[in-house]
């Protein structure tokens, strides 16, 4: 990665005498000048490092039950207190960034690549295959998502794994509607219309046209999604419909540690407080990728 | 306008219809029997066929649909397995509750949410710019479920101000006339009553707002900035209008359309997100109906559930489509 930006960078300086810059390098360059973009990046950067190294950074197993320190309040031993099976919340926090972000990440993944699929089809050939296509988009946006998601979630089973589904499942039209635009309106650019006149075929014309152009809109909406995914999940985690104990989800964490509100509140802080931040984190991120990618909102 | 509306009105018979087949799929889809999943593994032979008789599961599923559909026209939702009342009279009052809890919800991310965004574009870049846009940016990353139950800890038992839970002092229950509990006490001349419900409902509202709030302060400021661009905005100003008038009644009035796009998806938003609230907050509507459901497999209550709420969202998309017409002239629909 260090060597391919380096690439980009040198050839141009040696070549022209004007300094000219790759587009992604601009980009970057105008990433970092947006302060909260650069914490966005900095906060998600730290929760997938937490992710990563929670066997390190945990100092006890999440389902590790001590009884007799059951709803210890913060201190030196357990920095985030314990729950009412004794459980390190600390702990537990940590290995729940590996779940959250592991939710976030296949989910809004499974999205893309479904609504991708189904955007192009729609776009490209247009007529019966776009009015079907458009219309089942249609149905499932007059849901509330975090209603679609538990009418998936009733039909699979309540499971962490159909939670991710169901959560897939019901961000698939945003993206099939974004793709499904931009294929429409780079459908009619010039290029297009010389490349079909040269015998190219519709699937080197979509792969090589049509979906890099259409590729920086999907990053924001893809950031923003996996930001929306987590809260998603937490709460379909929350409702017993998604995480199975003993797996330390946020979302069922909060919703075991509920009846302890007045006892033990900080059990109920800390799972709270990192889902707002990896949250927070992705949003602040997806906002600054919208204005360095999008031209439209650029100022 | 007519034919515009009853265009709009008509294209959304596919949409409804759909909508009935993913509910109808809910039962349906299970894989396995799914009666026996209803009742869980140790149900007995005979309760699994009773039920698959009851659910009429043992027809073709085509049938089963049209029947379906034929009993939804004459308001027919079926019974509900845990209570086995008729769901269409047992699900009025939560949904009056979650209506109530909603409308109010709405106004207070309306008015604050408006304003805040119109005051951050008159003062941008000014620091209750970028305070409010930073803490909207918070808002939308709360996890509302999470953010009722810090409420209550504030509140509630920290500071004792506000209840906890419930829609109303259980001691001295209101009685219902049309469910919205604010209307109902000031119709009786209970004001002692009013303000009893008022307080319970502070803490749900203000957590359902917070979203919305912070969804429709950030697209409010972003419209209002584009419009204070324009030209006749330029005009307005030269010609000595005070500030305040060219921000509130000239920028605005041309700011609004976006804006009311949001606050109606909004709303609709909001009906999906009182399940959770109404779960932390003890409060007796149509999400926490269907929570229950969903912890007693009690799949047509939650069939009909999510099928109220969805019409409800389209409904209220619906109704924001027609509005554009009425409030901005320069839309005309027709063809």
């Amino acid at each position: 990665m260090a060597e391919l930006v380096k690439n980009t960078v040198e050839i141009p300086t040696l070549q022209t005498e004007e300094k000219t810059i790759s587009p992604w390098k601009e980009a970057w360059q105008s990433f970092y000048k947006n302060r909260l973009a650069l914490a966005g990046l900095i906060i998600v950067v730290f929760f997938i490092i937490l992710a990563i190294i929670a066997p390190l950074a945990a100092p006890y197993s999440y389902d590790g039950q001590t009884l007799t320190d059951r709803l210890q309040p913060p201190s030196s031993k357990h920095w985030f207190g314990t729950d009412d099976f004794g459980r390190d919340i600390f702990s537990r926090v940590v290995y729940g960034a590996r779940i959250s972000l592991w939710v976030g990440f296949f989910s809004v993944l499974g999205s893309v690549i479904a609504g991708t699929l189904l955007g192009i089809i729609a776009g490209y050939y247009g007529r019966w295959v776009d009015t079907i296509i458009s219309r089942v988009f249609d149905v499932m946006l007059a849901f509330p998502s975090i209603l679609l998601a538990i009418a998936v979630v009733a039909i699979l089973g309540p499971s962490l794994q159909n939670a991710l589904i169901a959560i897939a499942v019901i961000n698939i039209p945003n993206f099939g509607r974004l793709i499904r635009s931009r294929v429409l309106s780079v459908k009619q650019e010039e290029y297009i219309m010389a490349a079909r006149a040269i015998g190219m075929k519709d699937s080197r014309i979509l792969l090589h046209h049509i979906l890099p152009n259409s590729i920086s809109p999907v990053i924001v909406q893809a950031t923003l999604a996996i930001a929306s995914a987590i809260i998603e999940a937490a709460g379909l985690g929350f409702l017993g419909l998604g995480a199975q104990p003993p797996t330390p989800e946020w979302g069922k964490m909060l919703a075991d540690s509920k009846q302890y509100l007045v006892q033990a509140p900080w059990t109920l802080f800390f799972p709270g407080i990192a889902i707002a931040l990896t949250v927070l984190g992705f949003n602040l991120m997806g906002d600054g990728l919208r204005d360095v990618l999008d031209p439209k909102m650029k100022q | 306008m007519l034919t515009y509306t009853v265009r709009r009105i008509f294209s959304l018979i596919p949409v409804l219809i759909g909508m009935t087949l993913v509910v109808f799929a809910i039962i349906h889809a299970i894989p396995g029997n799914p009666a026996q999943v209803i009742l869980g593994q140790r149900a007995t032979k005979e309760a699994v066929r009773e039920l698959t008789e009851q659910l009429g599961l043992n027809k073709p599923w085509i049938i089963q649909y049209f029947e379906y559909i034929k009993a939804l026209l004459h308001g027919d939702l079926g019974i509900s397995l845990r209570t086995r009342g008729p769901i269409n009279e047992e699900i009025w009052p939560y949904l009056m509750a979650t209506l109530e809890l909603t409308i109010v919800a709405m106004l207070i991310a309306i008015i604050i949410g408006v304003n805040a965004g119109i005051i951050s574009a008159w003062f941008n870049n000014s620091w209750f710019d970028y305070v409010a846009m930073v803490l909207a940016l918070i808002g939308v990353s709360l996890p509302i479920f999470w953010l009722g139950l810090m409420e209550q800890w504030a509140f509630s038992i920290q500071l004792g101000w506000l209840p906890t839970t419930g829609r109303e002092d259980v001691r001295d229950p209101v009685s219902a006339i049309t469910n919205l509990y604010l209307l109902d006490t000031l119709m009786q001349g209970r004001i002692d009553q009013f303000w009893t419900v008022l307080q319970h409902l502070i803490l749900p509202s203000l957590a359902l707002a917070t979203i919305p709030m912070a969804i429709i302060a950030r697209m409010t400021r972003a419209t209002m900035l584009e419009v204070m661009k324009s030209d006749f905005i330029r005009t307005a100003r030269a010609k000595g209008l005070r500030m305040f008038w060219v921000v509130y009644k000239h920028s605005f009035k041309n700011a609004i359309i976006p804006v009311l796009t949001v606050i109606g998806l909004q709303t609709g938003l909001l009906l999906g997100g009182a399940i959770l609230t109404e779960t932390i907050f003890g409060w007796p509507g149509i999400g926490r109906y269907l929570y229950d459901a969903i912890t007693y497999r009690d799949y047509p209550v939650i069939q009909s559930g999510i099928l109220i709420i969805a019409s409800l969202f389209v409904l209220i998309n619906l109704i924001v489509d027609l509005l554009y017409v009425f409030i901005d002239p320069r839309i005309k629909y027709t063809k």
